[in-house]
């Protein structure tokens, strides 16, 4: 039953291998992952990363993890460098293939997608809390769901989208629908001025509520609590709405 | 863009801290707030970091659910206000 799998599968720290680093933006990394005893893990959760200096002390954040539910022993995270950070920029300019990083998980079992899930699905990411959301898009090619799966994905500029070719091409063969809005300056030619997401776009990008969608909200907090509050006035049950908020203090993705 | 909207993380965040007490994921684990009686996931309850731990405050009251503190060696955790914890055990 994969209830008890989840319920008895403890969480340990674990020591894995940098295998690829890939510019995800000028600003964000994809870091890939052995990890020789890694479980798997359901789409949407995510790790805690340990960094320990040489006097000791240590920094724990928490981030994503972008590639699919799977079983095998690699792992993918995106890290947005964050200037005042502890953690991300030691992530994202210092770690090289084949160091060693100390990680906790996977963490998470309630803002997680299954491919048991057939119903319609509704993703709506703030800047990089793309991430976890990503895993649920490949975990749905991976498994070969036919769940009809909707993304709304705000963004501060074009040079920010992360995975932006894979998201390409999932709107070119119509597998998963992509809408951006761009929340500080726009693509040439794009119809919308540089604006925040608002009731309109969502009655025009997102799945209608009679369809009863799911919904996976993640983001900065603000961003979390505006997006909810505008699917929740457009009718969707607050019930049907999983969040997850990262912000500064957290150092969060 | 409220400000006080960007002090708190949610219930999501502390589940790796919570690890080091709870075998089963805490995060898809429904709470009933003490104070107003309300049963949420704790997930969606309001996770504040700033201090020197981790305070969780019930989404629709505020009461404090749990503290959870490191201090050296040893993480103490205050579960207060949270009257109960029901897991899905499959």
């Amino acid at each position: 039953m994969a209830g008890t799998t989840l319920y008895r599968r403890p969480v340990v720290w674990r020591v894995g291998t940098v295998v690829a680093l890939l510019d995800e933006t000028p600003s964000a990394k994809t870091i890939t992952l052995d990890v020789p005893d890694w479980p798997g893990h359901l789409a949407g959760q995510h790790v805690d990363v340990r960094l320990t200096a040489p006097d000791g002390y240590s920094a724990v954040r928490s981030y994503s993890i972008a590639s699919a539910a799977n079983a095998d022993n690699r792992i993918e995270l995106t890290v947005e460098r964050l200037t005042d950070g502890e953690v991300s920029p030691y992530l994202t300019q210092e770690l090289r293939v084949s160091d060693l990083l100390e990680l906790r998980g996977p963490i998470g079992g309630w803002f997680v997608w299954r491919a048991e899930q057939t119903e319609p699905v509704q993703l709506v990411a703030g800047g990089s809390g793309i991430v976890p959301l990503m895993a649920m898009i490949r975990s749905r090619a991976a498994a070969q769901s036919t769940a009809p799966f909707r993304l709304l994905y705000s963004v501060r500029e074009p040079d920010a989208v992360f995975y932006r070719d894979e998201l390409k091409s999932l709107s070119v063969d119509h597998s998963v629908s992509v809408a951006y809005v761009y929340t500080r300056a726009i693509p040439k030619n794009w119809p919308r001025p540089a604006s925040r997401i608002d009731a309109a776009l969502i009655a025009d990008t997102t799945w209608p509520v009679n369809l009863s969608p799911t919904c996976y909200v993640c983001g900065p907090t603000s961003f979390v609590e505006t997006a909810t509050g505008l699917l929740i006035a457009a009718g969707i049950g607050a019930g049907t709405i999983k969040t997850e908020r990262f912000g500064p203090t957290g150092d969060r993705k | 863009m409220n400000s006080y909207t960007d002090d708190h993380l949610d219930g999501n965040a502390a589940a790796g801290e919570l690890s080091n007490f709870f075998a089963v994921d805490v995060t898809a684990a429904e709470g009933m707030c003490s104070q107003c009686g309300g049963v949420k996931p704790f997930a969606q309850a309001l996770l504040y970091v700033g201090g020197p731990g981790l305070v969780a405050r019930c989404a629709d009251c505020e009461n404090v659910l749990l503290r959870l503190v490191r201090a050296q060696h040893r993480v103490l955790l205050d579960l207060r206000g949270m009257a109960y914890l029901s897991v899905d055990v499959g």
